[in-house]
């Protein structure tokens, strides 16, 4: 008993101190993150401004309000930042130069500062939140087949639009930036409106064509017809050519 | 030994050699089986005396000359292949859902004409080889076709009696372009589909009857339940039929006119010097043949073709990018990319733009190959019978307006693929257009000139009765006169001008 009488306070301050610690487990590194992301946040966009000054406003404007050497990107959003700026597409060296797909110009915590940066501009669309693996390929294949393939090609091989522009080739298109340019649509590409289960089946698709099948041997197909027919003449014709001739040798 | 013809060929007299040696055979041996057959065989249909002579047939001796052996050997293969492949195919273009075990397409609505070609490709043992050997066979065969007619061409084979054997051969060449087209598009998958819209939109173009005969032919408005099993009625018995008639008839008729013969010393126009079917030529026969389908089992055993799993089914409100037929239909192809946006009106009725590139440049082209040997004789007044073959330069008209024509068929086939070869060359497709528009004219004109430049020079040359295309540049060539001097070979050229 009197054991009992001398542990009742200890008990106490024990279940106080292990709902506390409960607490703290719980709730607290989230609250911790949170507040180090605040803190961070008003970093990013600080760094974001002094690398958009630097990098973009030359042709985009101080706040992102377009000049004649550029559009306005007050409502590309996080997610139209993200795409350009990951793909390597901006910046461009030059205000003509046609934007192509190359190894990104910042680092990572750049590209997170100047997204966050661009985003704070106006109203644009959020990265919007993509898990290929997920998805489900004979959707995805629907959803491709249906939007994507008239430009991008059923194999993802790409092609022309006309006008100049290429849909490009999607052999480097992973889930986040697939999911990106469906949503921002950059350049002659249509916005598409897929919902968060259809980006999903859609990445996974688009995944699948990095590595299909090929029971067949040597993909040259993926361009289609144009590359089966070169090889028809150029290895298949010019050797039958030449087995003709080394048949119809003259006889010894 | 003469042949009907009155030509001789070397080899006819060995059949007195035979009884000769006959005579001396030790008297009691026993026939082999195979003679007994033979002769059990030749009792009862006279089959000998046709054997011999087809055996004795004097095969002129030149590789050019197997070039069309290796689009008949490419035929079989595509007989042979063909059939397998019909044992699992399903000609019908009603949906059904696609069960297999290629998880992209699970429960897909399909044509059971793709669901086909999908288990044939993926579920069938060997089938998807059977697929590529017999796809890629189909490519290179239309190729062969090419190479042969090029040669026939070049060296005026065509020329009178073998002018009606020219009529067939172009004949098969559209038959196998219709073979062709029929059978790419019976897979039934996105790619064929918008092949088959295209071939669709070109038949309405034309003026008047369009509508009719596209109905009629494809059995309503596109797409269409008729549609696979009229193809491959077309694809599996019809064309083929006809190919096989017309194959057999352009052979019987190279056997009874003989073949063509290049000039050498031994040659001349009324005899035939070269090698006998048996034994000779017979050996050299069947030996491209197995060469012919190890080359392209070769190919097809490596190279994925037609991946129509990818394409997926043909779906009407989809398309694929890029999208292109098969090689051999790509001028026409070509043709319509390359066509300008002109449309007529005349007497109320609207001529809509596929119509000229799509129908009548292709029509115009054909006839003009078509009767190239009458065309030819009427303007060079030619009507005599040739056995023995021109050089190319001896007739340098006739070579560069063919080698005008294979400029011509390379732009137009080029224009065919302008979206993939923009993109390889970073170059704008419209900007690529224009520019294959001006060498559809430029290219073929620059051609004939440059070709026609050539050929008569060297005509000339070999006219002064020198071959000077050893000199090099800067080179003097002298030669001995009957008098024992010497002499510089331009000046004879001169002369001869």
């Amino acid at each position: 008993m009197l054991a009992a009488v001398g542990l009742r306070p200890y008990g106490a301050l024990v279940l106080i101190a292990a709902t506390v610690g409960a607490w703290a487990l719980i709730v607290g590194p989230a609250t911790l993150v949170a507040g180090a992301g605040q803190v961070n946040q008003v970093a990013s966009l600080d760094t974001g401004r002094a690398l958009y000054l630097q990098g973009c406003a030359s042709c985009h404007g101080s706040a992102g309000q377009g000049t004649p050497n550029g559009p306005s990107i007050v409502d590309a959003g996080a997610a139209g930042a993200d795409f350009e700026l990951r793909t390597g597409r901006m910046p461009l060296a030059a205000p003509s130069l046609p934007e192509v797909r190359q190894p990104p110009a910042y680092d990572e915590a750049q590209i997170e500062a100047l997204v966050a940066f661009v985003a704070s501009l106006g109203n644009g669309p959020a990265i919007p939140d993509v898990v290929a693996s997920v998805g489900d390929l004979a959707r995805g294949r629907q959803i491709y087949i249906a939007n994507c393939a008239a430009c991008h090609g059923a194999t993802g091989a790409g092609g022309t639009v006309g006008g100049g522009f290429v849909a490009p080739g999607l052999d480097l298109a992973d889930p986040r930036t697939v999911a990106e340019a469906t949503v921002v649509g950059p350049g002659p590409m249509p916005a598409f409106a897929f919902d968060r289960q259809q980006l999903d089946d859609l990445a996974a698709y688009v995944e699948e064509l990095h590595h299909p099948p090929h029971p067949g041997g040597l993909p040259v197909a993926e361009v289609g017809p144009v590359a089966e027919g070169f090889l028809a003449f150029f290895v298949g014709i010019v050797t039958l050519v030449a087995v003709a001739r080394w048949t119809g040798r003259a006889p010894r | 030994m003469a042949d009907d013809a009155g030509r001789l060929e070397p080899g006819g007299g060995e059949q007195r050699g035979g009884d000769v040696e006959r005579s001396v055979l030790p008297p009691v041996r026993r026939p082999t089986e195979l003679e007994r057959l033979a002769d059990w065989f030749d009792g009862r249909t006279g089959f000998g005396r046709y054997a011999r002579m087809a055996l004795r047939k004097v095969f002129p001796d030149h590789w050019t000359f197997l070039l069309g052996e290796v689009a008949l050997f490419c035929f079989v293969i595509l007989l042979a292949t063909g059939v397998f492949m019909t044992f699992f195919y399903t000609p019908d273009s009603r949906p059904t859902t696609y069960h297999g075990p290629y998880a992209p397409l699970a429960g897909a609505q399909v044509s059971a004409a793709f669901e086909s070609v999908m288990r044939l490709s993926f579920e069938v043992r060997a089938g998807l080889l059977m697929r590529q050997i017999h796809h890629w066979t189909a490519l290179v065969f239309l190729g062969s076709i090419g190479v042969h007619l090029a040669r026939v061409f070049f060296t005026g084979a065509f020329r009178r009696p073998r002018d009606i054997n020219w009529l067939i051969g172009v004949t098969l060449l559209l038959l196998a372009l219709a073979e062709g087209f029929t059978g790419y598009s019976l897979p039934d998958d996105l790619l064929s589909g918008t092949g088959l819209r295209i071939a669709y939109s070109a038949a309405l173009s034309i003026p008047f009857i369009g509508p009719w005969l596209a109905s009629l032919i494809f059995g309503g408005e596109f797409p269409t339940l008729e549609l696979i099993s009229r193809l491959f009625v077309f694809h599996v018995m019809l064309l083929p039929g006809l190919l096989i008639g017309a194959i057999g008839t352009h052979l019987l008729i190279v056997y009874v006119q003989t073949h063509t013969q290049y000039k050498s010393r031994a040659t001349r126009e009324d005899n035939v010097v070269g090698l006998p079917f048996w034994p000779g030529q017979v050996f050299r026969s069947v030996g491209l043949l197995f060469l012919t389908a190890a080359v392209i089992a070769l190919i097809a055993g490596l190279i994925q073709i037609n991946p129509v799993w990818l394409y997926g089914p043909f779906i009407p409100y989809a398309v694929s990018s890029p999208a292109q037929p098969d090689w051999y239909v790509g001028w026409l192809e070509g043709l319509l990319r390359l066509g300008l946006p002109f449309e007529p009106t005349i007497l109320g009725v609207t001529i809509p733009s596929p119509f000229i590139p799509g129908i009548v440049i292709p029509g115009i082209l054909f006839t003009i190959l078509l009767l190239w040997p009458f065309i030819e004789a009427r303007a060079t007044g030619d009507h005599a019978e040739h056995h023995l073959l021109d050089w190319p330069w001896e007739s340098p008209i006739r070579t560069a307006t063919g080698a005008a024509g294979i400029a011509l068929f390379l732009v137009i086939t080029l224009a065919g693929g302008n979206d993939v070869i923009g993109v390889f060359l970073n170059v704008p497709v419209e900007t690529l257009t224009a520019i294959l528009r001006v060498l559809f004219v430029v290219l073929p004109v620059a051609t004939w000139l440059l070709i026609y430049w050539l050929a008569s020079s060297q005509r000339r040359r070999r006219a002064a009765g020198a071959d000077t295309s050893h000199i090099r540049a800067g080179g003097v060539a002298i030669r001995r006169t009957a008098t024992g001097g010497f002499e510089e070979i331009d000046a004879i050229e001169g002369d001869a001008d």
